[in-house]
């Protein structure tokens, strides 16, 4: 059975006719061909899968596609400025030397990004709480806990490069 | 794909009463963190059936503070909302503490407090303090209202009160049952994120210079379902705040608690916890106040 | 003259800015056509055989194609172990598993499989399959299995798989020479490897005729091999691609999926089949660290000599052989690579069991050995009231040692600096001294620091083949593609390896272009990820390529400008003359010749093949310092340093990553990381709640520092890291917490209630624990 639903996803307004028993995960990947959203549990206990929603971090494998009408979701692939140059966070992470096999990194960087968007200014040990829902066997987190001070750094020592805005419902 | 047979969005009560009386089979389902993963782990009464979604329902949202201080909590509120809520913050801070501690940032994202009591796990992190504000719980039907204390809508684990059709849709705090209470909450997990509590415990204490004027303490994952711990907080009362009367409290919880053993932990060293907790959350909470 | 500086820069890993960007595709990432979908059929007892399977319900659920049993597939024998293939018979892994079985020796054996058009459909016709069994008793431990009445849990061999001893000088002599005999017993926790990524094959056949598989592997070459065996197939009709990897630490270094999708695909005329490993299956049904139990005698004189080691082993191996003895045998080597003594005796015993096969995992054996050894070593410290520092100081081998159990000169063998540097950098003794300050506070926790260190080789000569592979074509822009058969697995081996071309060619980094795929059909062979061997073996393969390279560029060069080939080098892509560092050309101007001038053009392309016979010792130690509740057993690590003598670091970036990722490896399995078994062998805690590998919130910030030297033998003066960070944190937790509380615990994870319980224990009155 299939619901048509209507949404934001990375700035465009979509239709999807969507079967009900999936997942946004699923629909992301499958429907949109959005791939660079990851699997790692299905059950919300990894982190992988996290999208934004309405300026929320969410697990996208425990949430129902259909929940999706209405919102404004931004995915990995939404991030990046639309000529291709890397948003802050993204350009952190490599920077910091946080990318290892990468599997939780989209997940990663859309937490750290939302994160920083949330505070104004954060502390290590906020870091490790605002990513405390994304699992990572890589790297022991160090690097991914330094590029999110060091994108804070930079935005506090040049407020220009504060990071974009996500792509808001147009009302 | 979850193995669900269908999917309403209800956005009204009466909505949601119309549309359980037509499907009784069908499942409420709020922010999805419990009945999804069930859903998926394909648990019995999860599977095969159609899903009612209420969180775009406006009754179920908001958090009021009555002329009478009664402080009314909307069942759809999530974890993130009820930690950072000015009001909960003033009146009844255990809880915002208590539902900070709940999994991880996206689980309180999504997370309410009302899916929390209704999962009904005996280690749910927001029970032990809804239940030490003795927390009344609202239900809606199609047959009208009713207003059920917190210790009551439990029927054992997974298991609550509720029939077909019916929704828990706001909690409500008096105000003399959080004036002048101090509170503190241990989650006792292996982990300081994404866990589950292998014993957890809430403390309410309302103190007059060195005496204890008023105690409430309740456990979770020390039961079926969590347990507040009547004979401790009756000794409790009128107590001077020593040492020793913090350990006698730790002791007493023994005759109300239920520990088990399974592979987490043993029933010996739970019931070791049961002694140790109370009188630390009892400490922390002065220590705040 | 410019001197080339790209070995030691902390170059960015080239798939970075793809993986940030979500644009790294995975196995399950790829868009295939009318994929079908295969879900395995698990066991639902530990040890018995099936009797019978009704499938009529399920084959009645919509969308479902087919339903596979044992007897529909072949029931050729094979092994899952990555390692190379042997032409000695006597000397190849145990073959002792078919794809599908009837007899269950682990719980989740794969009984059977589904062909659906949906994930769903293909999990809805599991659930309907009614499977009957003959239930045979579970043995959980090595002493059950190896008990007189135990049943053989394959009945071609003996429970124990294997017994080894080896050591030297008389054992019992030397005990008796001590001034003090510690006996201990030690056990380590059933570990997971918990990559993020599942394991998930997709097989297909190909316009010609062959199969392709797509997967998630650590070793594309052997997995073809593997598959094709399983199969019954000639190995060229197998072609295994390997492309971006979201972790495996050993898991992937077995074939587990690869074989079934193939059969599948196979089964249905070819057409694209993905198996796709749930969370819970790949948590439990797939490959672990293997449990092990030491029982330890170490004599020791009251001056520190070290008279006698005697460490008698227990592998705990599952209900299949996978890797087998070469792990639980292997720790007498490192041992002697590390102390000296005057005597020892490593007995090991492997032993078949009905818990989760076991296989390779990051540090292949030596994270358990290594929490034994330094255990003890640490207690004997205690023992003789010296410093466990001043201990390993005083016992540990020197540089130059030649190890007659592994015929290796121990050359540039740094462990000393490391113990030295180390504890220095720790601010070791003024955490000792704000410890004892922070326990006279007499408050519910207390303070303690511990250390521990340990040996690692390089690759797995002279135990095992080691040979790999490498070719360099120069591209018509005097850019390199280079091809290896040496695996990415998210480690950087990717980025490490195209410094080491670049270095060697005299071009920047950013010239070398590396591929996201593995592909068995044009990349050069190569065993593949493990033994923290590439940057050592395929790094030979690389430097003979690109030297090959470089000579081809010169000599074209020295036709074209009728100079002398020695007098010309490559620096960063130009080519100058050596006496004066003046331009003459560039690589640019060489490539383009080498494709269009009308007289000469003649494309290059290096090609290289190694067989190395030598291996390089590496080492280190790690320093804890913990707090831990009295009360409730709870242990906060506060801070955690790794000291590594693994040479020269080719990119300290991505070494500072690696060795972070391992440490905390290693804390999981110090602090809170095991498979928990009920008695029937049902895993309890096979999902990401119950098992617990560490969040954010339950890691200090994590320190390492590198005792660089430049190695001698190896190819840029490098030898081994990548698996060498797992070694020892665990056992410096331990000496740690015993640092804190006075009572030394030997059976990891130290969990609150195993911590408590050790407290209480110690408080009794002797004589009655």
């Amino acid at each position: 059975m299939k619901h048509e639903i209507n949404f934001t996803l990375n700035g465009e307004a979509v239709t999807c006719a969507v079967d009900i028993r999936k997942s946004l995960l699923e629909m992301l990947r499958d429907d949109f061909e959005l791939t660079g959203t990851k699997e790692g549990c299905g059950v919300g206990e990894c982190g992988a899968c996290s999208v934004i929603i309405d300026g929320r971090t969410v697990d996208s494998c425990i949430y129902l596609a259909v929940w999706a009408d209405g919102k404004a979701i931004t995915t990995i692939e939404g991030i990046a400025q639309s000529d291709g140059q890397l948003a802050p966070i993204q350009a952190a992470f490599i920077e910091a030397g946080a990318v290892q096999c990468g599997f939780c990194i989209p997940g990663m960087v859309l937490a750290s990004d939302q994160l920083l968007k949330d505070h104004a200014q954060l502390s290590r040990a906020e870091i490790r709480r605002g990513l405390s829902g994304n699992m990572c066997r890589c790297t022991g987190y160090q690097k991914i806990i330094d590029a999110v001070q060091l994108a804070d750094a930079k935005r506090q020592a040049d407020p220009k490069t504060v990071v974009l805005p996500h792509f808001k419902i147009e009302q | 794909m979850y193995d669900i047979t269908d999917y309403h969005e209800a956005t009204s009560l009466a909505e949601v009463f119309k549309l359980a009386a037509a499907d009784p089979k069908a499942r409420i389902v709020a922010g999805g963190t419990d009945t999804l993963v069930k859903s998926w782990a394909e648990v019995p009464a999860f599977t095969g059936i159609a899903l009612i979604g209420i969180t775009r329902i406006p009754e179920l949202q908001g958090i009021v503070c009555q002329e009478d201080g009664t402080l009314i909590i909307g069942a759809l509120n999530t974890f993130v909302t009820i930690e950072h809520d000015p009001l909960i913050q003033k009146y009844t801070p255990l809880l915002s503490q208590a539902v900070s501690l709940v999994g991880g940032p996206q689980t309180r994202h999504m997370g309410t407090i009302g899916g929390n009591i209704c999962n009904a796990g005996p280690a749910a992190d927001s029970a032990p303090a809804l239940f030490t504000y003795n927390t009344t719980c609202e239900i809606q039907g199609p047959d009208g209202v009713k207003n059920v204390p917190i210790a009551d809508f439990y029927r054992g684990p997974g298991q609550t009160i509720l029939k077909p059709g019916e929704v828990l849709t706001r909690f409500k705090i008096k105000a003399g049952d959080y004036q002048d209470f101090h509170g503190h909450y241990t989650k006792f997990a292996r982990r300081n994120a994404l866990d589950i509590a292998n014993l957890s415990c809430a403390a309410l204490v309302k103190v007059q210079g060195e005496q204890i004027r008023d105690l409430r303490l309740c456990f979770g994952a020390a039961g079926p379902t969590p347990l507040r711990m009547p004979v401790a907080e009756s000794y409790a009362k009128g107590k001077p705040l020593t040492d020793a009367t913090l350990a006698q409290i730790g002791q007493l919880c023994l005759q109300d608690t239920h520990d088990i053993t399974d592979w987490r932990d043993t029933k010996a060293f739970r019931d070791h916890l049961v002694t140790v907790l109370p009188g630390r959350d009892i400490t922390a909470a002065l220590r705040g106040a | 003259m410019a001197q080339k500086h790209i070995i030691g820069q902390a170059e960015s890993r080239w798939d970075a800015i793809a993986k940030v960007k979500g644009q790294a595709n995975y196995t399950g990432d790829f868009p295939i056509k009318n994929l079908l979908h295969g879900k395995i059929l698990h066991a639902t007892i530990a040890h018995g055989y099936v009797t019978s399977y009704d499938i009529s319900e399920a084959e009645k659920v919509p969308g479902v194609l087919k339903i596979l049993l044992p007897e529909d597939l072949p029931q050729i024998k094979y092994s899952t172990a990555g390692h190379p293939w042997n032409l000695e018979p006597k000397k190849r892994d145990i073959e002792d598993r078919t794809m599908l079985t009837r007899h269950v020796r682990v719980y989740g054996d794969d009984i059977g499989a589904v062909i659906a058009k949906t994930p769903l459909a293909a999990k809805q016709a599991l659930s309907k399959i009614k499977v009957t069994y003959d239930t045979y008793p579970v043995y959980l431990t090595p002493k059950q299995a190896m008990a007189l009445d135990a049943k053989r849990i394959h009945e071609e061999r003996d429970n124990v798989i294997a017994s080894t001893a080896v050591g030297f000088g008389d054992v019992n002599q030397g005990l008796d020479e001590a001034d003090f005999v510690l006996h201990r017993q030690l056990h380590t926790p059933v570990q997971l490897h918990a990559h993020l990524e599942n394991q998930v094959a997709t097989a297909f056949q190909s316009e010609d005729q062959r199969y392709t598989c797509i997967s998630s592997t650590q070793i594309p070459h052997i997995c073809r091999r593997i598959v094709a065996q399983a199969n019954g197939l000639p190995w060229s009709l197998v072609r295994v691609k390997k492309p971006f990897i979201g972790g495996g630490f050993g898991n992937k270094q077995d074939v587990t999926i690869e074989p079934l999708a193939v059969a599948m695909s196979k089964a249905m005329g070819g057409k694209p089949v993905q198996i796709n490993l749930t969370r819970e299956e790949s948590l439990a049904y797939t490959r672990t660290r293997h449990a092990i139990d030491y029982d330890v005698k170490l004599g020791v004189k009251k001056d520190g000599t070290i008279t006698a080691l005697d460490m008698q082993v227990l592998s705990n191996q599952g209900g299949y052989a996978s890797h087998g003895h070469a792990i639980g045998g292997k720790g007498g080597t490192f041992i002697n690579a590390l102390y000296k003594m005057n005597s020892l005796n490593y007995g090991a015993k492997t032993v078949y069991t009905n818990i989760a096969t076991a296989g390779a995992m990051r540090g292949y054996g030596m994270p358990q050995v290594i929490f034994a050894l330094e255990c003890v070593i640490d207690d004997a410290a205690d023992k003789i009231g010296m410093d466990p520092i001043e201990f390993r100081l005083k016992n540990h081998q020197p540089d130059g040692f030649y190890n007659e159990l592994s015929h290796t000169k121990q050359q540039d063998f740094r462990i000393g600096d490391c113990l030295k540097q180390g504890p220095e950098a720790f601010k070791w003794q003024a955490k000792v001294q704000q410890a004892k300050a922070f326990n006279q506070l007499q408050g519910p926790t207390r303070r303690g620091v511990g250390i521990a260190a340990f040996s690692f080789g390089t690759a797995t000569y002279p135990f095992g083949l080691e040979t790999s592979g490498a070719r360099l074509i120069l591209l018509p822009d005097g850019s390199f593609k280079l091809m290896v058969g040496a695996t990415e697995i998210g480690q950087g081996a990717d980025t490490a390896l195209s410094q080491m071309a670049a270095d060697t060619l005299g071009v920047p980094f950013e010239s070398i272009i590396r591929d996201a795929i593995t592909d068995t059909d044009t990349d050069p062979f190569d065993t593949g990820a493990y033994a923290s061997r590439q940057t050592y073996i395929a790094g030979y393969a690389i430097r003979d390529a690109a030297e090959k390279m470089r000579k081809m560029i010169i000599q074209r060069a020295a036709a074209t400008f009728d100079i002398r080939g020695e007098f010309m080098d490559i620096v960063d892509g130009n080519i100058v003359s050596v006496s004066d560092g003046d331009l003459i050309t560039t690589v640019k101007d060489m490539a383009q010749a080498s494709y269009f001038d009308w007289q000469t053009a003649k494309t290059m392309v290096a090609e290289s093949s190694v067989n190395i016979h030598n291996n390089s010792y590496a080492s280190g130690c790690t320093l804890a310092e913990v707090e831990v509740d009295l009360q409730t057993g709870k242990i906060k690590l506060l801070s955690l340093m790794n000291v590594h003598d693994s040479g020269k670091i080719i990119n300290p970036l991505l070494a500072a990553g690696q060795v972070e990722g391992g440490m905390a490896m290693s804390a999981g399995y110090g602090l809170n990381e095991g498979l928990v078994y009920d008695e029937l062998g049902r895993p309890m805690n096979n999902n990401l709640l119950d098992y617990k590998l560490p969040t954010t919130m339950d890691l200090p910030d994590l320190d390492e520092i590198f005792v660089e030297t430049k190695d001698p033998l190896g190819p840029y003066g490098n030898k081994a890291l990548g698996e060498n960070p797992t070694c020892s944190p665990a056992p410096a937790i331990r000496n740690a917490v015993k640092n804190a509380v006075g009572v030394g615990i030997d059976t990891i994870p130290l969990t609150p209630e195993s911590v408590y319980d050790a407290l209480q224990a110690a408080k009794a009155p002797k004589g009655v624990s």
